[in-house]
């Protein structure tokens, strides 16, 4: 599919976002400047993007404990998830949720999931309503080749099935689950197991946006037309490790450099790009730096902004009990 | 108002939410049974027919059967309640929370407080519990405390046909998620019931019988045992009061309180296992709350810590029974 230069900014300026995020947590992080648990979603960008384009605000996703990607994919506010990494009261959930419950139902982003394989099933319900209402929206679920062993993805994927929902299932290989390779922990192929629940399965390049956004088209497209769910087999790599903090001694040199310099989404989208004379390299550069400015100012004012304090601990608990 | 089993009672309130509100759908497996087969549909209408007839008002749209996939069954009726449906979802057993407890404890019951209180979803799950049909230990459980224990779900264990009916109907429009827990024992026990539609609150425990020499806590299908025990003491000229807790969260505290202070001596009456449950609880409670008006220690009538037995004269042995709690009382009294 052609893509209008306009969308291709929007493309590369999400990426770049995604990007220059996760590397400012990574080095807060190491810094010592951030609490909690992070799991980066860096090398993986053309995946929420690539999806996440085909998406209105009333679409709706659910994310995993890799989430940061698909939260500014969906369109969370920069600033207002970076306070919440830093457990600020002002953070997109009030400081309660954290890195792996970052969640905007207004935006449709029905949560990061500290749980391997927690979100599908919750896409069942969100497709369900859509389906229910004959609204024409979609529920996309991501979930990471670790997850397409856990029961849920499969009762999820035969329940999408059964009922014939606009649930579009993505896995996310990036090739490890944790410190275990795909090759050791999944038996037979993830693609073979969305076709053998009756989803339409694809297997995407995911390193490659335009092969991600081309085959999220067609099952997104199919699945608001009523004609069922449908799985994406994404294969792509993280450049960090499990969580920030993992030494990744589990990969050899050779791969992390290879992630790094043949695997990133984002050269390669450059260059096709420019290559093509689709966008001038100096239209990307400020994209690139204009990114790297809104998270540098993101980071300011989340280290500037105030903790929640006693009252809030009991809050938000019920709507009334 | 008339005659209702329990069984029928949840079945009215059922239908008069759907067809109140057009986003109330109810799904599990066999909730009406027959799908995809030649015979009949709504062939069970729920294992113990608790849903029969609902597939005739509403279809396969709104009363949906789904495989035996209990995680994808909750996930997906907590989903479609963030998004704007209102679910009825149907654990056929409680014991089978084993295979899908992550929905409820790590998914629903958190939902609002991660994302800081914006999320709403109004989902029930409906439940059978409890022992007495010899359906041994893997149908037989109680398994309350475990829900009571989690922060963000409510737990709804209603006792009788009219509690039934308003408890449900409350769970429904209640935009938290509910645990309803039905005892599969009370199915058939009848009572005059509204035709209409009524809702009881949450949080408000009922006294059942008003007396001075001895006070019994229950819950769901304990309560009835114990109204029975209050009724034998009167014959022998001691007057008991019988408070039902209806809800165990949220928890009426100062009904607890204002029953063990009414007569100083406590019989806590819990069909659930016996460490960490709603007796320990309770009793807790009363300690830390209302220690000096105690004039005997409490008493709690439990199960053993063992699972529920199938042997019918076992099983018998394991419960929770009238004469056991009158024991009990006779003990303190």
């Amino acid at each position: 599919m052609q893509l209008s230069r306009e969308d291709l900014l929007k493309a590369y300026k999400g990426m770049c976002e995604i990007r220059e995020f996760d590397d400012a947590v990574h080095y807060e992080f190491a810094a010592d400047a951030m609490p909690g648990f992070v799991h980066l979603y860096v090398g993986e960008e053309a995946s929420a993007m690539g999806i996440c384009m085909h998406l209105n605000e009333k679409d709706t996703i659910a994310s995993t404990h890799r989430g940061h990607g698909h939260c500014i994919a969906k369109g969370c506010d920069i600033t207002d998830m970076m306070k919440e990494l830093y457990g600020k009261k002002d953070g997109i959930c009030g400081g309660k949720g954290g890195s792996m419950h970052i969640a905007d139902l207004s935006k449709g982003m029905l949560g990061a999931n500290g749980i391997v394989g927690g979100g599908p099933p919750i896409v069942l319900g969100a497709a369900l309503t859509y389906k229910t209402k004959k609204t024409g929206n979609v529920s996309v679920g991501f979930f990471g080749d670790g997850a397409s062993n856990q029961g849920s993805i499969s009762e999820s994927m035969n329940m999408a099935t059964v009922l014939q929902l606009p649930a579009i299932f993505v896995c996310e290989d990036n090739g490890y689950a944790e410190s275990t390779a795909k090759e050791y922990a999944v038996g037979g192929s993830i693609l073979d197991r969305g076709k053998a629940f009756g989803l339409d399965s694809h297997e995407v390049d995911g390193n490659d946006f335009f092969a991600v956004h081309d085959a999220a088209k067609h099952v997104i497209d199919n699945a608001r037309n009523g004609k069922g769910p449908a799985l994406l087999h994404i294969k792509t790599s993280k450049v960090y490790g499990h969580f920030e903090g993992d030494a990744i001694s589990y990969r050899t040199k050779e791969e992390n450099e290879k992630i790094k310099n043949e695997e990133d989404p984002l050269k390669i989208f450059k260059k096709k790009v420019t290559e093509s004379g689709l966008l001038e390299l100096s239209q990307l550069e400020k994209l690139e730096s204009d990114a790297k400015e809104q998270v540098k100012i993101a980071v300011e004012e989340s280290k500037k902004a105030d903790f929640p304090t006693e009252k809030d601990l009991l809050t938000d608990v019920y709507i009334k009990y | 108002m008339s005659v209702k089993s329990y069984r029928d009672a949840i079945n009215e309130a059922l239908l008069q939410e759907m067809k109140k509100d057009e986003n109330v759908v109810v799904m599990g497996e066999d909730v009406a049974g027959g799908a995809g087969t030649n015979g009949e549909q709504d062939a069970w209408g729920g294992v113990l027919g608790v849903t029969k007839g609902l597939l005739g008002h509403y279809g396969r749209e709104r009363v949906i059967d789904t495989p035996i996939t209990e995680t994808a069954i909750l996930g997906m009726a907590s989903g479609a309640a963030l998004t704007g449906l209102r679910p009825v979802a149907e654990l056929m057993f409680v014991d089978f929370m084993g295979v899908c407890f992550d929905q409820i404890l790590n998914q629903t019951a958190k939902f609002r407080y991660m994302f800081g209180g914006k999320a709403v979803t109004p989902v029930t799950i409906r439940t059978m519990y409890g022992g007495g049909l010899r359906a041994a230990s893997q149908h037989s459980q109680c398994l309350y405390p475990m829900f009571t224990h989690v922060p963000g779900i409510k737990v709804v264990v209603p006792s009788c046909a009219y509690d039934a009916k308003g408890l449900l109907i409350q769970s429904i429009r209640d935009d938290d998620p509910v645990i309803y827990m039905e005892h599969k024992n009370l199915y058939d026990v009848t009572q005059e019931v509204p035709d209409e539609s009524y809702t009881i609150p949450f949080g408000e425990a009922n006294f059942t019988r008003e007396g001075k020499d001895i006070t019994f806590i229950g819950m769901g299908q304990t309560v009835g045992i114990c109204n029975k025990v209050a009724d034998k003491l009167k014959s022998e000229g001691k007057s008991a009061t019988v408070l039902d807790l209806r809800t165990l969260s949220p928890l009426d505290e100062d009904s607890v309180l204002e029953a063990a202070e009414e007569t100083g001596k406590v019989v806590i009456v819990d069909e659930s296992y016996p460490r960490c449950n709603m007796a320990t609880d309770l009793s807790a409670l009363i300690c830390q709350e209302s220690f000096s008006s105690l004039k005997a220690p409490i008493k709690m009538v439990t199960p053993p810590h063992t699972p529920v037995p199938f042997s019918p004269p076992l099983e018998d042995l394991y419960l929770p029974s009238e004469e056991k709690v009158y024991n009990a009382a006779k003990e303190i009294l």
